[in-house]
Order: C-alpha cells, then sequence, then structure tokens
C-alpha cells in the first residue's frame, strides 16, 4: 500500500515525485513508456519562460512568474544545464510597439522583473544578426533555457534516490476506489494500491482522469515542429516575434548546449501520439524565423522533432482535486509555460498533500544530485577522474566530446538509461551533428554489455524499435 | 615532448601524409588516431577496387590500409590510437586525450588536418515523418554489418546513388537482406559505372531517379517508406507517391569534411569546399598547419587521397628544412569562373612551385564535348578538351611554372563551349 501514485513521468509528474519525497511518504510514480520524458516534455522549446505574454491575473501567469524564479537553485542542485539568457520580443512597425508595450504592462503586472522595451539601437547591440527593420523590442532578462530532459531525469532519479518507487511500461489500464484506497491498474495486469493518485499524464490526462469518473474538461493535442540546427554563435537571447494579427511567429533560440532551435508552429491533431515532422509545417517555420533571423542557415539542421501540447480551452492549467472524487488530483493541460511553471505547481501539490496526509519533511532528504560534465572539467579534475578510471580518457561521441565514462555512467545510475535515445538525453552521447552516425555502433556496444542484452534486444527508443535485427 | 609534425588523423591521409613526410626526411613524426586501429574508414570498406592508381592492382579497403600500414612499420613513426585531439590553441600546440596520457599538450612544429569526413544526415536534408529506429546512415549500416557482423534490417531502401549507396545495395543483397530500390534525386546516378553493373544490375535491384523519400513511417521500427518523383526543381511531385513496405532506410546522402576541431581557430576556410583554404602545398592560412583528404575535400577515389596527401607531406617536409624568408609572396588566386564548384587549391604562391601544380575541381552539372580554359587577366593561358564531365567525379588540370609565371594575380578556370 503506498501514500501516493503519480502517474505519468514527464517534467510534472516527476517534479511532483520530487517535492513530495521530501517527505515521509510512500510514493510510487508509473509510466506507461520504458523510460521517463517521453512524451511533451523531450520535445519544446525548452523555454523558462520570464511571463510576459500569459494573461494577467491568472493562475498560468503566477505559475509562470513563481516558476521562473526556481530555476536557478532547483537546476544547481541536480547539476542540470541552466542559463538565463534573456528574451526580446522583436517588432517591425507601429503596430508592434502597440502591442509590445501592452506586452510590457503585461508583464509588470505579472511581477515579471526587469522587463523594458528597447530601442532598435540596443537591440542590434544585443543580437547583431537579427533581420535589419526592428524598431524595438520587449527585453525579458529573467528569461532562460534549460536542458529539459537532463532536468525531468534528474528530477526523477532525485525522487528514486529519496525513496520514490519509479516504473516503467506501466501503462494505466484501470483506476478503482474502495472507500478510502485506490487501486491503478495496469494493462499487464499489475496492481498498486494508494491514499492519493495524482493523474499528470499529458496528452493521455483526460482519458486516464476518465477511468474513474467523467469528466469535464476537454485535452486537445496540438503539435508542434521545430528545427534543431548546429551549434552556431547565431543568437545569445531568445527571439519572439511581435504577436500580431498574422500570428504569433516562431522563436528562435539558442540551447544550453549551444545549438539553436526554431518552432514551433500549433496545429491540432487527432493522435496525441502523432509526433511526425511534415514538409509544409518545416516550411512554413522556416519561412517565418527567416522574418526575424535572416541569417539561419537551414542547411545546419541535424535534427526535425515535433511534440504534442496538451492543451484544454480555457487557456488555463486544470490543477487541483477531483470534484467528485477525494483525493483524486489533476494536473493536467498543462501546455507552454508548463515547463516554467512545474516547479510551482509541485509546490501547490504539495501543500495539499502534506495537508491531507499530514506528514512530516524527512531528515535526510538529499537535495543535491551530481553528474559529470567532462568537457567542464578543469585539465587538472580530467586528469584526476581518468586517473581513478580510464573510461574517462575514450571519447566516444566525437561531436559533443562525451566520454565513455559518461555513458556508462549514465547507464549505472539510478534511473539509468535503457534505450540508445536514453543514454542521449541524459549524456549527449549521439545528440550532434553526426546524430550518432559514428558513435552508435559504440553506445550499443556498452549498452549491451552493461545490461547483458543481446544486440539485437537494444532499441534506439521505445519498445519495439530494436535497431538490429 | 615536441614533435616535427603531428598527423591528426589515421585514415588514409594520415598514414599517407605522415610516412610521405618521414620519407622526404621529416624525424620525429606522430600520427594521432581516434579509433582502436589505424585505416580510418578503409577498415570497412571491404569490398574491392582500391589502389588501382597507387598500386596497380585491385584491394579491398583494409588491404589498402595494410599497404601503408607495412610501410609504416620499417619507419620511427609512432602512433597514437585511441586517442582524440581536444583542439589546437593559438601556439599549434595540440591538446590530446586519451586513457593512457589522460588530457596532454604535446607541441608540434607543423600539423597535418587529415580528420577525413562525416556523412550527412536525414536532418540535413529534411526528411518528414516519423522518426523510428531502422533509418541509419550507410556508412553506419556499413559499420554494423561488416565491423560487427549484425544484420540491419530484413528489406531496405537506400537513398542516394553515390558509390556508398551502390556498394551497400550490394552488401545488404549478400547478407540477407533485401533491397526493394536505390533512390536518386538526380536524374543520373553520382555512382561509377562498374558499381551500377556490379551492385544494381547484377542483383536486380531498380534505381529510381528523379525520386526522393517524402514520408517515414512507423512508430517504434519502420514500416514504410515512400517516395516521390521529383520535377526540375528537385521538388515532389504530388501524385507520383510510391509505397515500399520496408524496415530499413540507409541514407547516402553526401559527405561533409570533418573540421569540427579547427572552428574556433583563426584559420581560412572555404565554404565551397567545407574544408579550409590551401596553396599549393597544401598548407593552410596557419603556417606551419597542413589539410589533406577528405577533411579538406570529399575525394571520390582514396588514391587520389593518397596521392594528395604526399604531396602534404613533402610540403612539410620543405615547410621545416627551408628559411621560411627566402620564399617570395607572389600568391595567386584561383577563381571558380562557369562550370565549377570549388578548386583545391584555392591559392598558389607561385615561388614555391618546383615545376608543377595539380588543380582538383569539380563541375557543377554533366558538361560534354566542353574545353576547360585557364585564363588570367582576360588572357587565355591554356585550354583542356573534356569530352565528358560529371559533378560526381573530381577533375584534375596540371598548371605549370611556366604557365604561372604568365599571370597575375588571379586565374580564372571555366568551363565553355557546348554544354548538355
Amino acid at each position: 500500500m503506498r501514500d501516493v501514485i503519480v502517474i505519468g513521468s514527464g517534467i510534472i509528474g516527476s517534479n511532483i515525485a520530487r517535492e513530495l519525497s521530501k517527505y515521509d511518504l510512500k510514493i510510487t510514480i508509473v509510466d506507461k513508456e520504458n523510460d521517463v520524458c517521453k512524451g511533451a516534455s523531450k520535445a519544446n522549446s525548452a523555454i523558462v519562460h520570464g511571463g510576459h505574454d500569459p494573461e494577467s491575473n491568472t493562475l498560468v501567469a503566477k505559475l509562470n512568474v513563481e516558476g521562473n524564479e526556481m530555476f536557478e537553485e532547483l537546476c544547481k542542485d541536480l547539476s542540470v544545464p541552466f542559463k538565463r539568457n534573456g528574451a526580446l520580443v522583436v517588432g517591425f512597425n507601429d503596430d508592434d510597439k502597440k502591442t509590445l508595450n501592452e506586452l510590457l504592462n503585461r508583464s509588470i503586472k505579472n511581477g515579471v522583473k526587469g522587463a523594458r522595451i528597447i530601442n532598435s539601437e540596443e537591440v542590434y547591440k544585443k543580437e547583431p544578426n537579427l533581420t535589419a527593420g526592428i524598431v524595438s523590442a520587449l527585453f525579458v532578462p529573467s528569461s532562460g533555457i534549460v536542458g529539459v530532459y537532463e532536468l525531468t531525469i534528474a528530477l526523477c532519479e532525485n525522487a528514486i534516490v529519496n525513496g520514490v518507487q519509479f516504473k516503467n511500461n506501466f501503462c494505466v489500464k484501470e483506476i478503482n476506489k474502495d472507500g478510502d484506497v485506490f487501486t491503478v491498474e495496469s494493462e499487464n495486469g499489475d496492481k498498486i494500491k494508494s491514499k492519493i493518485v495524482i493523474n499528470a499524464s499529458g496528452i493521455e490526462g483526460q482519458k486516464t482522469s476518465e477511468l474513474i469518473c467523467e469528466e469535464e474538461f476537454d485535452i486537445k493535442g496540438y503539435k508542434g515542429e521545430y528545427y534543431l540546427l548546429d551549434k552556431e554563435n547565431l543568437v545569445t537571447s531568445t527571439i519572439f516575434k511581435c504577436p500580431s494579427k498574422h500570428g504569433k511567429g516562431v522563436l528562435i533560440t539558442p540551447t544550453v548546449h549551444g545549438n539553436i532551435i526554431v518552432g514551433p508552429n500549433n496545429n491540432f491533431v487527432e493522435n496525441g501520439e502523432d509526433r511526425t515532422v511534415s514538409k509544409d509545417g518545416l516550411e512554413d517555420i522556416s519561412k517565418k524565423a527567416l522574418e526575424t533571423v535572416d541569417k539561419l542557415d537551414f542547411r545546419n539542421n541535424i535534427r526535425n522533432f515535433a511534440g504534442v501540447r496538451a492543451k484544454v480551452g480555457t487557456n488555463e492549467f486544470i490543477i487541483g482535486e477531483n470534484k467528485k472524487i477525494e483525493s483524486f488530483y489533476n494536473v493536467v493541460g498543462i501546455a507552454s509555460p508548463g515547463l516554467t511553471a512545474s516547479p510551482a505547481i509541485s509546490n501547490m501539490v504539495r501543500e495539499w498533500v502534506v495537508e491531507k496526509m499530514g506528514c512530516k519533511i524527512k531528515k535526510d532528504f538529499i537535495n543535491k544530485r551530481e553528474q559529470t560534465y567532462f568537457h567542464e572539467l578543469s585539465i587538472e579534475e580530467k586528469n584526476e577522474l581518468i586517473e581513478k578510471d580510464k573510461s574517462y580518457g575514450q571519447i566516444v561521441c566525437r561531436c559533443e566530446g562525451i566520454t565513455e565514462g559518461e555513458i556508462l555512467e549514465s547507464i549505472r545510475r539510478p534511473l539509468g538509461a535503457v534505450t540508445i535515445e536514453g543514454v542521449k538525453r541524459r549524456c549527449r552521447a549521439g545528440a550532434g551533428r553526426c546524430q550518432g552516425g559514428f558513435c552508435q555502433t559504440r553506445v550499443l556496444e556498452l549498452l549491451k554489455n552493461e545490461k547483458g542484452l543481446s544486440s539485437k534486444e537494444v532499441v534506439l527508443d521505445n519498445n519495439g524499435s530494436n535497431i538490429l535485427v | 615532448m615536441t614533435y616535427d609534425l603531428i598527423v591528426i588523423g589515421g585514415g588514409p591521409a594520415g598514414l599517407a601524409s605522415g610516412l610521405s613526410a618521414f620519407e622526404e626526411g621529416v624525424n620525429k613524426v606522430l600520427i594521432i588516431e581516434r579509433d582502436v586501429e589505424v585505416g580510418g574508414i578503409l577498415n570497412q570498406c571491404i569490398h574491392n577496387g582500391f589502389g588501382l592508381h597507387t598500386f596497380k592492382e585491385e584491394l579491398t579497403g583494409p588491404e589498402y590500409a595494410q599497404k601503408y600500414i607495412d610501410m609504416i612499420k620499417e619507419t620511427d613513426i609512432e602512433i597514437k590510437l585511441n586517442t582524440m585531439v581536444m583542439k589546437i590553441d593559438d601556439e599549434k600546440n595540440v591538446h590530446i586525450l586519451n586513457s593512457e596520457d589522460g588530457y596532454k599538450v604535446i607541441k608540434g612544429r607543423s600539423i597535418i588536418l587529415a580528420m577525413g569526413c562525416r556523412e550527412r544526415t536525414r536532418g540535413a536534408i529534411s526528411i518528414p515523418g516519423s522518426r523510428p529506429a531502422g533509418v541509419l546512415t550507410a556508412g553506419t549500416a556499413q559499420k554494423y554489418v561488416n565491423m560487427l557482423g549484425e544484420k540491419v534490417g530484413n528489406k531496405a531502401l537506400i537513398l542516394g546513388s553515390g558509390d556508398i549507396g551502390l556498394i551497400m545495395a550490394r552488401r545488404l543483397s549478400l547478407e540477407g537482406t533485401e533491397v526493394l530500390g536505390v533512390v536518386e534525386l538526380m536524374e543520373h546516378s553520382n555512382g561509377l559505372t562498374r558499381n551500377i553493373v556490379q551492385c544494381l544490375d547484377d542483383y536486380d535491384i531498380p534505381l529510381y531517379l528523379s525520386h526522393t523519400v517524402t514520408n517515414i513511417i512507423g512508430d517504434n521500427r519502420l514500416e514504410k517508406v515512400i517516395i516521390s518523383k521529383v520535377d526540375e526543381n528537385k521538388k515532389p511531385i504530388e501524385g507520383t507517391e510510391k509505397e515500399f513496405d520496408v524496415d530499413t532506410l540507409l541514407l547516402s546522402v553526401g559527405l561533409i569534411p570533418e573540421n569540427d576541431l579547427i572552428n574556433d581557430m583563426d584559420i581560412d576556410f572555404d565554404n565551397r569546399t567545407k574544408g579550409v583554404v590551401v596553396n599549393e602545398s597544401m598548407e593552410t592560412s596557419v603556417e606551419g598547419i597542413f589539410s589533406c583528404g577528405n577533411a579538406l575535400h570529399v575525394h571520390d577515389l582514396v588514391d587520389f587521397v593518397s596521392t594528395e596527401a604526399k604531396e602534404a607531406g613533402r610540403s612539410v617536409a620543405k615547410y621545416l628544412g627551408v628559411d621560411k624568408k627566402e620564399v617570395g609572396k607572389k600568391e595567386i588566386i584561383l577563381k571558380n569562373g562557369v562550370g565549377l564548384t570549388y578548386t583545391v587549391p584555392q591559392k598558389i604562391n607561385v615561388d614555391k612551385v618546383e615545376k608543377i601544380v595539380g588543380v582538383m575541381f569539380r563541375v557543377n552539372k554533366i558538361y560534354e564535348n566542353v574545353k576547360i580554359v585557364i585564363e588570367s587577366n582576360g588572357k587565355k593561358i591554356k585550354e583542356y578538351n573534356r569530352d565528358h564531365m560529371l559533378p560526381a567525379e573530381m577533375e584534375k588540370i596540371i598548371l605549370t611554372k611556366d604557365m604561372l609565371e604568365q599571370c597575375n594575380e588571379e586565374i580564372e578556370i571555366k568551363v565553355t563551349d557546348m554544354e548538355v
């Protein structure tokens, strides 16, 4: 019998599990996939929004700004890359100027720190590679970028280190409540009982909730497609185009690893698992992106991807206890700025759970998590490490400079990688310009040996994505 | 420890250039190789067809590499395996990393960049669809099949009819993977005729010219690939889709010189070749740093790499032996005229030329019965007839010292006359 079951190990579920792991609670987090962070959390812009965009006086605005302020500490504690690189919303004409002023006022109301309008000269001084013709911009210094799957994985791993149980390949088929006890059953027939259920199942959120009762909300999938370009010093800030009657435009941002991300569009999809990219979608994105950064060269593209946002019609998040079923909490419909809001959301959920359970904070909670980023070490530190473990002297992923030691670490850690993409999301082997062309064979060997698998059993990503036959 | 020459890369270019420098009298030569053995990509090219120019016999890739390895064994050239070069700093120090030395900075009086090339990926051409397993570059598949003894799929389609694509079509067929076709964007194959015959015709594998992959379908493992015919602008034509039930798609969509190492260096780069700019001595804009092989520009045949690398090695010997102050500075820039996509070298220091300079270049399309004209200052210096030229085949012309002395600071090389 568990105290809490969290369904879904995306950024929301992982944040909640980690926050609750600070208390003397028995927690299980389940995910239908073979690893954490397999839905929208792995395929988005990885922006920690400043908060200039959400309508004022909404929960979204409040959680956005609160969440944003929590990132430094969270990422530092968990050894996750994060940078407050600032955002620019750029305007090209008088209408845009008006809109930018409205956005500034909204920022002030929302409590966004340091937001101000800057003139064209300052814009180009900050970002010389932007397209000519920008008249002014809203500068949001608190906007940031984060390693989003690194963060999700780190949160979940840290939760596990603090006693949380993680069950992968657990696709929830049934949820029943008998008295005060929930029984959550998987498609494989595994059953877990608990006092509280937290539904953080993203695009599946409505389906999961309706396993126990009818819901009034309606979650729809909206796909966003992206380009991921090779490393280049093209922009340092996150660049948004001023929204206008022609739409919101697309963003161009550096990633924490120095790549450039371009996207997303926003198209309704029937199937929430539809993460395909389309020729039309990509053409649309590249055209729009060139409006703000005309020096973008899409020949430097190294990967296209798409993610599906789970949106409810109201533009609000659905966070709270189910009205009909006590102790069943929905944390769903968390579209943008969900990543930014996620730590603040988990605080909200924690307050409810603590009150309900009357639980105590643990004295032995481990809040820190270390990870080796070999390329960031000094020469002395590198040599000390190699002295201890020779595998750190072997570069396996040449594009990203990732050592064998880092790959082995990503497999051997708590919540270690079980797939090629899992290795990539943990330590970036295969994330570079050759996209694993050179290192995939080596990573496959390492996974195979570490996990005692045959070559044919190693999968790229999902179950069934076997690389060899 | 200071080396006279540090060669970065132990593939065919690195081996041949290091050997040539040693033979020309350079004493302390170090070759740095990141893999477990030297030979580079030749090690996985187990088909034959190598060495006809260099050794006048037909060898497999590993045999070709072994010839150089055997010759190097007879020398004092030092080789460091499993060693990655992390950077070259402003003092031309080479920063290396391996398990034995750790992170170490070594000095070289000269450096040869011979890092080879890498394959273009799916991302480089933004193929739409899902992202399942079973979509891989031809080179990765070749490594799985030839080096690791693995089978990559049961039914395959191959995009790109360059030699690598063609050779992998045959290779997969031999390993029991059914190859349903090779798809080529251009209206002609980029491969050698002998490979079309020996790798496709002999195995009844159809070649779909003027086609490209327009969709990739499959959630986990690849299930289907859709190809479409393309118009004259290489845009897919709606309604021409063909569907293939395959679990494997190999991409053979081009090679790019691998020069990530020099990204942060102040060294002239040529965006046409994606390699550094070199002069007649294969020397870059940084004195004492040379480049050759596929890191400089992608070659069709390894034999040509060896020839170029040998030249680079000789240049290093000259560089180390010569009092640099005596060398004149008359530099000629080679300009790409009509029809050329690039030349290597990009510039020539006339005073350093002994008798002749070979200039390699590629053309932008198929040409028949044309002339290659060399002009300087509006004056025709020389012309050569060509009855057939292809973008996929590297061309070479020879410029003599006499010719160069008639030129001013620029030479234009162009294609003229009838074209197809």
